[in-house]
């Protein structure tokens, strides 16, 4: 169920290792060589698609004393805010779109319709998460702090309550993501000053009021006799949204067979280029299903593809994913990918798992770690072979 | 509280103009935007863009540019064109003249294959080659290829106002067709007398010399002169200024592209693009800029030859040469100098706060 289990890296050598960095990298080069205006039209038609209902389910809102509307509206304004936090902010703060060089479709200047910051998000996410995929320790995305998702992970009695924990997170999941990015849990330990601590939560207040006077006071208020209704519309919206961009994210990493890491600071630097890879192809988790679910997942239910490369534009992901599978098959590697239940289902089973100590599976023969070391000894060897020929 | 502060705080974290420019694509208040209404060809290779800019655009001056940014396959490029209308229309239209230059991305989309209601960004006017409010003495005005078009929006403004004053206008084009706005040049000079017009096509006559100077406008040492065109054509003609002791008297607006000056490549080195994070390694020969949105930085930039300053950034440490001279300029995080990304390449190490 979990690693550290019998790697499934372990019958690759160092050649092939290398040989399927050079092959992925080639799949990126092709397809950012041939970027061009119809994915800048696709992502501007993302955006006005999301503007639009927006604009509809704020409007049918305002007369949500009538039930059709409020009906109408909340599940507009969800569909809207799903939208925004994950086929637009997700993907358009990872840089995915900077090669628009369009300043309103850039990273450096996107801002998200969630109490967190983007500037706070980017580090968290983008660095941290990103480099330090599945990482014991290092990637703090693994159970966010909160949970225990890992049997490599210490067992400690609140863990009890982790079912509860973890559906109350989901409801709030946008404020589990401000409170994560705040990193207090790094401040404890004296990895961060704690005067970053206080200017970053200057800056969650600065935005959540802002969020919080728009979703429930201000657009209420212009409802007028419709405010309670408004407001629950937006209550919901913002509860829907939260469940949603959490069971996705859940997805990618948590369900079966996704590996984790229990490597050093000196396994990391051993890693090269076709390493780093590997660690993200078989850390992550794709979600099958139609066009639509993959747009309203922001295309994380590519999260192979994502991981792999993080700042290709969303909507090729679904193009590359066979020749990705393809390597996979060719290299005899997993390539992790259910429906949606199935992933879900197999996430909620581990998080009650995880309450609980223990749940490990039985004794690996060799760890993630010592065989990144053992390869980054081949590969030495054989440069030193080369360098005396 | 200003409506449009209230409007924001019911958008947040969007403002209005995000929503609104659906409606109409030039309302936008965060930049000046421009819908292409019509295209008329000039010359095989040139075309006048007719424009219709944003509410609240301002005039501009005559010999000024103005910045364009157009995308092109789905990237968004900028660069900066003379205004060749004549300001202050009543129907708010301004016009660019732009000529298709060879590999050129944005002049060839221009003039090639611009659609008419595509949406432009704009940067106000500007530029410091224009005349004075008060014309005194006779005028010269050299011109060659494309560089007739700052001076081709001078003297439509002139000849809008009243007939021409005392003008001596020599242009230079490889052949009669190559004259852009040949046709309009050719009507002044027929329906203003003051207003010569000395057409030189270097097919027949071979490549312009400054000498010849003083047998086509004998008097021109004695005229403010506005000059626009070539290098080789603007360094001719400041030598030959100079050397007659009236470099005063000549005005110069470069069009020069970027090409890097003999023994001006260096090493390069690791370039660290201070407020937006990114870095980058860099030769000696690229421009900053490129190696800047090749990392993924939003950098701002207009002409890319030197000439508008819009892409300059303050050099924090390290140094950087410029490509047309080989210049160095070195550094200073008090008091950093602004250098031109466009035409500065990494010499060593480089902190740029851009």
């Amino acid at each position: 169920m979990s690693s550290p289990t019998a790697s499934p890296l372990a019958h690759l050598t160092p050649e092939d290792i290398e040989a399927i960095g050079r092959e992925l990298d080639a799949i990126r080069d092709e397809v950012m060589a041939d970027l061009g205006e119809e994915d800048a039209a696709y992502i501007r038609k993302v955006i006005a698609a999301q503007r639009g209902l927006e604009v509809g389910g704020r409007a049918a809102l305002l007369v949500s004393l009538f039930p059709p509307a409020w009906l109408a509206g909340t599940t507009m304004l969800t569909v809207a805010k799903i939208l925004e936090n994950m086929e637009l902010g997700h993907n358009i703060m990872h840089g995915q779109w900077d090669w628009m060089r369009d300043p309103e479709i850039h990273s450096t200047t996107w801002e998200w319709d969630n109490v967190s910051s983007s500037d706070g998000w980017k580090h968290s996410h983008n660095f941290q998460h990103h480099t330090f995929t599945n990482v014991i320790g290092k990637d703090r995305d693994l159970g966010y702090t909160l949970l225990r998702v890992d049997p490599e992970q210490p067992w400690r009695p609140w863990h009890l309550a982790q079912p509860l924990t973890d559906t109350v997170l989901a409801l709030f999941f946008e404020w589990g993501v401000a409170f994560y990015d705040l990193e207090i849990d790094e401040a404890r330990q004296g990895k961060r000053p704690w005067s970053e601590v206080a200017s970053d939560v200057k800056r969650l207040a600065r935005k959540a009021t802002k969020q919080l006077a728009k979703d429930y006071v201000l657009w209420p208020a212009l409802a007028g006799p419709s405010a309670v209704p408004a407001f629950l519309g937006s209550v919901t919206a913002n509860a829907a949204r939260n469940v949603w961009t959490h069971t996705v994210i859940f997805c990618g990493h948590f369900p079966d067979g996704a590996q984790t890491f229990d490597y050093g600071e000196e396994q990391l630097e051993a890693e090269s280029r076709g390493d780093w890879y590997l660690r993200q192809l078989v850390g992550s988790c794709n979600i099958e299903g139609g066009p639509f679910m993959h747009l309203m997942t922001g295309n994380l239910s590519y999260q192979i593809e994502h991981h792999l490369f993080p700042d290709l534009p969303s909507n090729r992901y679904a193009e590359i994913s066979p020749r990705v599978r393809d390597i996979c098959q060719r290299y005899d590697l997993p390539y992790i990918s259910g429906p949606l239940p199935r992933q879900y289902a197999q996430v909620v089973r581990k998080i009650v798992r995880m309450s609980f100590p223990g749940g490990a599976p039985s004794e690996p023969t060799q760890t993630e770690a010592e065989l990144v070391a053992e390869r980054a000894a081949r590969r030495r060897s054989r440069m030193r072979v080369a360098a005396v020929a | 509280m200003h409506a449009l502060d209230v409007a924001a705080s019911l958008t947040t974290p969007l403002l209005p103009d995000d929503y609104l420019t659906y409606l109409n694509p030039l309302w936008s208040r965060r930049e000046p935007r421009a819908r292409v209404e019509a295209v008329m060809p000039e010359t095989a290779d040139a075309a006048t863009l007719w424009l219709r800019p944003s509410p609240g655009w301002p005039r501009h001056t005559p010999g000024q540019y103005v910045r364009v940014g157009v995308d092109v396959d789905g990237v968004r490029h900028w660069r900066t064109y003379s205004l060749t209308s004549v300001p202050g229309r009543r129907d708010g239209r301004i016009a660019i003249t732009v000529k298709a230059i060879p590999d050129g991305v944005v002049s060839t989309h221009l003039v090639r294959h611009v659609r008419r209601r595509e949406i432009v960004r704009l940067a106000p006017p500007a530029g410091e080659f224009v005349l004075p409010a008060r014309l005194d003495a006779p005028l010269l005005f050299v011109t060659a290829g494309s560089g007739i078009t700052p001076v081709l929006g001078m003297l439509r403004s002139l000849a809008s106002a009243g007939p021409l004053p005392e003008i001596a206008h020599v242009h230079l084009a490889p052949t009669r067709d190559d004259v852009i706005a040949g046709a309009d040049l050719r009507r002044l000079a027929t329906k203003h007398p003051r207003y010569r017009l000395h057409e030189h096509h270097d097919d027949r006559r071979g490549l312009f010399d400054p000498i010849a100077l003083d047998a086509v406008v004998p008097d021109w040492r004695t005229r403010p002169t506005w000059a626009c065109g070539p290098a080789p054509l603007l360094d001719a003609l400041t030598a030959r200024f100079d050397s007659e002791g009236v470099g005063h008297q000549l005005n110069i607006e470069r069009f020069r592209p970027v090409v890097a000056a003999d023994g001006a490549a260096g090493t390069g080195g690791h370039v660290r693009f201070t407020a937006s994070g990114r870095e980058a390694e860099a030769d000696g020969a690229t421009p900053l800029l490129v190696v800047g949105e090749e990392a993924g930085v939003l950098m701002p930039h207009g002409c890319r030859m030197g000439i508008c300053h819009t892409c300059v950034g303050a050099l924090c440490s390290g140094s950087v040469r410029d490509l047309r001279t080989g210049e160095t300029t070195t550094g200073d995080a008090d008091d950093p100098p602004m250098v031109r990304t466009c035409v500065s390449a990494a010499a060593g190490p480089v902190d740029l706060h851009l």
